[in-house]
Order: structure tokens, then sequence, then C-alpha cells
């Protein structure tokens, strides 16, 4: 169980990134946090993540304060960020060197197989794909097999294709172990297609502005007009989100915001 | 035509004019080098040769071999080459260990780099020959004041290199090491190291031209041997023709050194994704 108790930053130059984030997320859940540029998705999901520590609040896995990285934490970030300097499936194992040789080897080549870079084992990174990158960047981080997975926009550097064949793929990879999945993005069909709950965030400080709660059946369809009508709601509290970026989510007057439509 | 067939005659018709230009330069390309330095040599030999000049201040090609030659037979040339190399490789060692040692320090520590990079800043203001006197005084007109103006030399372009390798290392790249919670150690060895690879292989070259440079220098400063000692004793007994001999000895010696570098760090950097890949195969 992962927790989010009251989480705050404020960066050294004064900029108030985060402000009182609350959120639990049970083991195995998809969450997705959608908002604006610059509301503070990245900062949320790093201090998850323990590569930043927050300012306010404490994130909790598993009963125990999140203080630094956390071996039971893996994340995926928007660049692939591959080690140039190993091949494909050593940088699918760089997680993996306490583990003896032929144990780390097994691993990895079970990790290419399933996404289906198998060829690409001795390859260089720079010899790879955009795509073909960021699947070895989530095989990476999960073949430690994590209990929470972050990933911060990690498709949005791919074609709409691309994308979508990731995201299919990304559930696929979920469903073998099941971690947590908190995903940031700023596309609003992907957060519905994998996400259990989407979360909508606001700036300027970012806090948690609106919860949706997809409760859509797997696999999903993409044309359904049920999956259309969540889109729908998201998209509507994004644009909410955006327009009263002050007001925090209790005094938000629903007259007023009909009055401004 | 269908459409099928009509792009593949586009493609060959693109690919053919590639194809045939890089055909040619493979076996020229190393030789257009060539042309220059030739025709230099083989116009000094002829004005000697043709009596347009006695060659006495400018020796032919010939002469030079014949010279080199000599040197050799007498193991005179290898006496001195080996007594050059053997200074270069203690002093090029001294100043990369240190410059290595206190490049990576200082890149990395902010505090550290506080406070020792204004002093050597300010050391590498004064031209390293300037230390002559100062290390004849200290140390003796015999090796160890040889290897260590040598060092000193080697020192800074290494200190330099590393230093802003390590500076300018990936945040990015870093973060990854710290999300899989290496330890300092491992951070160094597992992702420093191999990011400043080629970086440093670059200032070690830098280092090892700057280590033949005051070698000489060195020599200068009294040696009875040492391809240096060759050069003022030509100059000595006007021999024209042996200083020539030193100079190219040391083109031959100092290209292969940095071949060894060169080849010896290739087969690590393998990897590299840059521009310049093309040029230098
Ligand atoms: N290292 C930092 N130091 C200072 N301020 C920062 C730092 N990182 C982010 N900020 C500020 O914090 C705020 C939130 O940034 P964050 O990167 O979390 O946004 P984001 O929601 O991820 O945006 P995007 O969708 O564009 O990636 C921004 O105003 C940004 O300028
Ligand atoms: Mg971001």
């Amino acid at each position: 169980m992962l927790q989010l108790e009251g989480v705050g930053k404020t960066y050294p130059n004064n900029v108030h990134a985060l402000d009182g984030i609350s959120l639990k997320v049970s083991p195995g859940e998809i969450v997705a946090i959608v908002g604006g540029s610059g509301c503070g998705k990245s900062t949320m999901l790093r201090a998850i993540s323990g590569l930043d520590v927050a300012s306010q609040g404490r994130v909790v896995l598993d009963g125990v304060a999140v203080m630094a990285p956390h071996e039971k934490i893996g994340i995926v970030f928007q660049e692939p960020r591959l080690l140039p300097w190993l091949s494909v499936a050593g940088n699918i194992g760089f997680g993996l060197d306490h583990l003896a040789r032929a144990e780390r080897n097994a691993r990895v080549a079970e990790a290419l197989k399933r996404v289906g870079l198998a060829d690409k084992a001795s390859v260089w990174p720079r010899e790879l794909s955009g795509g073909q990158a960021q699947r070895v960047a989530i095989a990476r981080a999960l073949v430690p097999r994590p209990e929470v997975l972050l990933l911060d926009e990690p498709f949005s550097a791919l074609d709409a294709f691309t994308r979508a064949d990731l995201q299919e793929h990304l559930l696929d990879l979920w469903a073998d172990s099941r971690p947590t999945l908190i995903l940031v993005t700023h596309d609003v069909e992907e957060a519905v297609v994998l996400a259990d709950r989407v979360f909508v965030m606001q700036p300027r400080p970012g806090r948690l502005f609106e919860e949706i709660v997809t409760g859509l059946p797997r696999p999903r369809d993409r044309q359904s007009s049920r999956f259309d009508n969540v889109k729908k709601q998201v998209l509507a509290a994004l644009d909410r989100s955006m327009a009263r970026p002050v007001q925090a989510p209790e005094d938000r007057a629903p007259e007023g915001a009909a009055l401004w439509w | 035509m269908s459409f099928v067939s009509m792009s593949a005659a586009i493609d060959t018709t693109a690919a053919d004019p590639v194809k045939r230009r890089s055909a040619l330069p493979r076996y020229v390309t190393p030789l257009i080098g060539l042309i220059i330095p030739v025709t230099v040599a083989v116009l000094c030999e002829l004005a000697v040769r043709w009596g347009w000049s006695n060659g006495r201040l400018v020796p032919p090609p010939s002469v030079i071999y014949a010279t080199f030659a000599e040197l050799a037979s007498t193991g005179e040339l290898q006496r001195h080459a080996l007594a050059t190399v053997a200074r270069v490789a203690f002093g090029f060692s001294l100043g990369v260990v240190a410059g290595t040692i206190l490049g990576a320090l200082t890149g990395y520590s902010v505090t550290l780099f506080r406070l020792l990079d204004p002093t050597f800043q300010a050391l590498r203001a004064i031209p390293s020959i300037a230390w002559v006197p100062l290390f004849i005084l200290w140390l003796g007109i015999f090796e160890a004041s040889k290897i260590t103006l040598i060092a000193v030399g080697v020192f800074f372009p290494v200190y330099l290199g590393v230093m802003g390798a390590v500076m300018s290392v990936d945040r990015k790249i870093v973060e990854v090491g710290r999300a899989f919670r290496l330890s300092g150690f491992q951070m160094v060895r597992r992702i420093l190291l191999p990011a400043v690879l080629p970086s440093y292989v670059i200032a070690l070259r830098s280092g090892l031209g700057l280590g033949w440079m005051f070698v000489v220098a060195a020599e200068f400063m009294g040696a009875s041997e040492g391809l240096g000692f060759l050069l003022v004793d030509g100059q000595q007994l006007g021999k024209p023709a042996q200083i020539v001999a030193a100079i190219v000895a040391f083109a031959v010696i100092g290209k292969i050194t940095d071949w060894l570098i060169v080849g010896l760090s290739a087969p690590f950097l393998r990897w590299e994704d840059r521009f310049g890949r093309g040029a230098e195969r």
C-alpha cells in the first residue's frame, strides 16, 4: 500500500510546486495523474520515488516512510535514459547487480523476450528507435520486480501509433506481476485506457483537483461510448482545473462554474 | 510501370551516386594527405642533386635517411630514444595519476573545487618552463627535475579534462544510478567512469602531446642522452641531418604513443554516438 500524507514541495527557489497531496493507492492499482504543464506532476512523482524528498508531509510504502530511492519502487522517465555504454541487455540488467550472473542473464533474457526485443540484446542503445528504447527503459524498471512503478510521461515523445502500441504493451507487462502503476501523462486517452482512477491536478501550487474513477472493464475499447464519456469527464475536469487555478477544490462554487461557461 | 517498381527504380538511382562517391575515396583519401610532404621531399632532393643547393643547412631526404640508418645501426638512436621514452613514460604517469585524482575530486565535490581549483588555475597561468631553474635547484640536474617538469606539463590538461568531464556528466544519467540506489563507489564505477571515458581519452592525448613537448625542454636543460640531446648535439656540431633525424624520431614515436592511447581505448568507446566517428575510420 502506497500512501501520500499531505505531501508538499517547495523548491529552493521558493516555487511552491506541490501542496497537501494526500492519496492512497492499493497494490496493483493503476493511477493516472493529468494536469497542465508545470502543475507539479513530475514533482509529485519524484517525491514518491524518493529522488527528491517532500518538504512537507511524507510518502509511506507498506508502513515505512520513503526518504530515498527504494528497492520496491521503479521509475521510467520521459526520456529512456539508457546508459549509452551498455548494450540493451546490459541496460535491462542494470538493477540486478546483486544477483548471480546466471540468474541475472535468465531474468534479462526473459524480459527481452517479454518486450519483444530478444534480437536486440547485444545492440547499443543508439541503434534503437525511440519506441524500442522506451520499451527497454520499461523493462529495466520492471526487471527488479518493483511493487510500485512510476512513469513520468513515458510515451509523450512517441508518435500516436507507437504510443497506443506501448500502452497495450504496458498493460500486458503489468498483468504479469501486477505492480502498482502511477502514471503521469498529458494524454487524456492514455490516462483513461490505462488507469483505474484518474487524478486531475491544478497548478500553483500543485493540488489534486478531482478524482475520476474510470470503472471500465479491461481490455478497454477506445471506441466505445462509455470510454468516450469518461474521457469527456476528465477533459471537463481539466478545463475547470485550469480555469480556476487559484481556488482550492473545497471552495469551488458550482454556480460560478456554470456562470463561467 | 507499377508504383512499386517505380519506387524501386528511384531507389537504385538514388543509391548509385552515393556508392560511387564513397568507392573512390576509400583508397585515395589517406593518400591525399601525403601529396604535400612528398612533393616537398622530392623537390628538396632534386634541388641538391641538380646543384641548386649544397644541402648543408637543409639536408636532403637521402642524407637524413643515411644519418638515421647510421645512428640506428650503431644503436645510438635506440639508446637515445629509449632514454626519452622512459622520461616521458615516468613523467606522463605521474602527471596522469595526479591530474586524474585531483581532477576527479574537484569535479565531484564543490567544496574541493572551491578550495583547490583557484590554486591550480593560478599555477597553470605560469609557463611551465619557468619552473626549470627552481626544479634544478630543488631536484638537481639529473632525472628527477626532468621528470617533474614533464609531469607538470602533463598534469594540467589531464586535470582540466577530467574535472570538466566529471562536472558535465549528464544529471539525468546520474539520476538513473540514484534510482537504482548505487553506492558512491558503484556510482563512480558504473556511471561516472564510463561517462567520462571519451573526454578522458582526449585529455590523455593532449597530456601526452605536452609530455613530448616538455621532454625536449627538459633534455635541453642538459642531458647526456635522449633525443633532445641529439638535437642539441647536432646543433653544436653543425650536423643538421642529425637534428632532422631526431625530429623525425620524435614525430614517429609521438604518433605511435598517441595511437596506443587511441587503440587501447577504442574497445571501450565503441558505444559512442557522435558526429566525428566517420572521419576517424
Ligand atoms: N528543480 C526545480 N527547481 C525549482 N523549481 C522547479 C524545479 N522543478 C520544477 N520546478 C517548478 O515546479 C513547478 C512544477 O514543475 P513540474 O516539473 O513538477 O511540472 P509538471 O507538471 O511535471 O510539468 P510538465 O507537464 O510540463 O512536465 C514548475 O513551476 C517548475 O517551474
Ligand atoms: Mg513533468
